[in-house]
């Protein structure tokens, strides 16, 4: 019973930073560049890591694919097809997700971790100046907004990955592969990923903004929550997958 | 003036405020002095309202400031000037920027005029010229400088000074202290400093209070520290033989 307690306490002190988050910020102007900011911190610094992970999970899902459809029965363009929707359906919207909730996720709570054992949170508080509005709010747009490009950038870079598989290894003709991309494409799974990724950058800030600014002692303390933020946030993003799943594709 | 009256505070069932009242006057330094863990930062941060007391007033002119709704206490925070011990200064902006931010985020000014008066505070504090630092380049003693200059950039009628010269050398520390002195007698902030530096206390106690195991036991200048014989305060200000046999000639 103690853990339930436990997390019910921690629900509700979760809704109310989320409520004080937005409420009126002090400037929209000041909002706006915050936001500019974070687009760069959060979005655009993560540009590399998804290019890299999408393009050898891409090639990597067709030799697989490949592999294991090898018979005469089987048209080679499924090659591309099955990489496709495996992209759009699942890799690019929850995995590329969980790893953004280990790179943006502890950058975060670090973050704010720091500026609360430093003084800094207690430094705007006694300014005047609501700190969850001030540092959260911005967060939690710039990856709302930006989260879906890069869910974007992950399935065109995947899809590229795979093409340049099939050029280079020569695993089957690489207009059967763009065959494939084409054949049977429902415009659906793409909203449907992207509503998905929404949801999913919603909860990485969240959360993560959650653990880091509620941090009590040191340095340790500060390690610990980056840690708690991201396990959690990649426990709740796998939770919400099943819902918002079941949600939209019935 | 700031005005506290039957202040309790406890953790569990240890009480660190135990029925502090007290009256700090406008123009003054007033100096909250104790032995580490006797109260101090708890009755200043809960001076600052960063911490709910359990019981009591805490009263900013004619406005109770205790049990005040949030809106009406940022009111009040925005005429507040706050130097943390550490500094607290955000690490993500260089000096100019951590200046100019109430400046942005409280006034209308055009950015001539904001810069103006960063320059005027950081002339002020003696750091000319240090505008494009960051924290982490600046020393303890520079840090403590530039964040007395945020402090005062809204031009405050309270500032609230949470051990300002700690982790400082002897002769740093009077330095800073004196600039403080400086500035609340130019600006007729009504000024309270938490410190267990003695040399502070002799320096700028214009009226010194005394927090012994949460309860208010001495009150009084700091000439009158040479001359009182309350034992808990002797042990605490005359801590050394020698002080006691400064103590004696004098």
């Amino acid at each position: 019973m103690l853990w339930l307690m436990k997390l019910l306490e921690q629900i509700g002190i979760y809704m109310l930073l989320i409520r004080r988050t937005f409420s009126r910020p002090e400037k929209h102007s000041i909002l706006y560049r915050q936001v500019v900011r974070e687009i760069e911190k959060i979005g655009i610094n993560s540009f590399g890591i998804v290019v890299i992970i999408s393009i050898f999970v891409g090639a990597v899902i067709t030799i697989q694919v490949n592999f294991n459809i090898e018979s005469p029965l089987l048209p080679t363009y499924l090659v591309g097809l099955t990489v496709r929707d495996s992209l759009l359906l699942e890799f690019s919207s929850t995995m590329m997700a969980l790893i953004l909730a280990g790179k943006v996720g502890s950058s975060i709570a670090s973050e704010l971790g720091m500026m609360r054992i430093t003084e800094q949170i207690d430094a705007l508080e006694v300014m005047g100046i609501n700190s969850a509005s001030y540092l959260i709010l911005p967060k939690i747009i710039a990856s709302v907004v930006f989260f879906p490009i890069l869910c974007l950038l992950s399935i065109i870079v995947g899809l590229f990955g795979g093409y340049l598989v099939c050029v280079t290894a020569q695993i089957i003709p690489p207009a059967e592969y763009i065959d494939g991309i084409q054949y049977g494409f429902r415009p659906y799974y793409v909203s449907y990923a992207l509503t998905k990724t929404v949801f999913y950058a919603f909860i990485i800030t969240s959360v993560s903004a959650y653990f880091g600014y509620h941090v009590k002692g040191g340095a340790v303390e500060v390690g610990k929550s980056s840690t708690k933020a991201v396990v959690q946030s990649s426990i709740i993003i796998l939770l919400a997958n099943l819902i918002l799943t079941r949600t939209i594709l019935g | 003036m700031i005005e506290v009256k039957n202040l309790y505070k406890s953790y569990e069932d240890n009480y660190v405020l135990n029925d502090i009242s007290a009256r700090f006057k406008p123009g003054r330094c007033n100096l909250i002095i104790g032995q580490s863990g006797s109260g101090k930062t708890v009755l200043l941060k809960s001076i600052a309202g960063l911490i709910e007391v359990d019981a009591g007033e805490i009263w900013y002119d004619d406005q109770k400031f205790s049990h005040m709704d949030t809106k009406s206490k940022q009111e009040i925070r925005k005429e507040m000037g706050v130097l943390f011990q550490g500094a607290a200064l955000f690490d993500s902006l260089t000096v100019e920027e951590n200046i100019l931010f109430p400046l942005d985020m409280f006034t209308d000014q055009s950015r001539a005029e904001k810069l103006d008066r960063v320059n005027f505070c950081l002339e002020r504090v003696r750091v000319s010229g240090s505008n494009q630092l960051y924290p982490a380049e600046l020393s303890g003693g520079m840090k403590k400088r530039v964040a007395i200059a945020r402090a005062i950039a809204l031009n405050p009628r309270y500032l609230l000074c949470d051990e300002p010269n700690s982790g400082l050398d002897p002769e740093t520390a009077i330095v800073i202290d004196n600039l403080i002195k400086e500035l609340t007698e130019e600006f007729q902030m009504t000024t309270i400093v938490n410190s267990h530096d003695m040399n502070s206390v002799l320096e700028i106690g214009d009226n010194v209070i005394f927090i012994y195991q949460g309860r208010l036991c001495w009150e009084g200048s700091r000439k009158e520290i040479l001359k009182t014989d309350n034992e808990a305060l002797n042990n605490f200000v005359f801590a050394t033989n020698m002080a006691r046999q400064i103590k004696k000639e004098v």
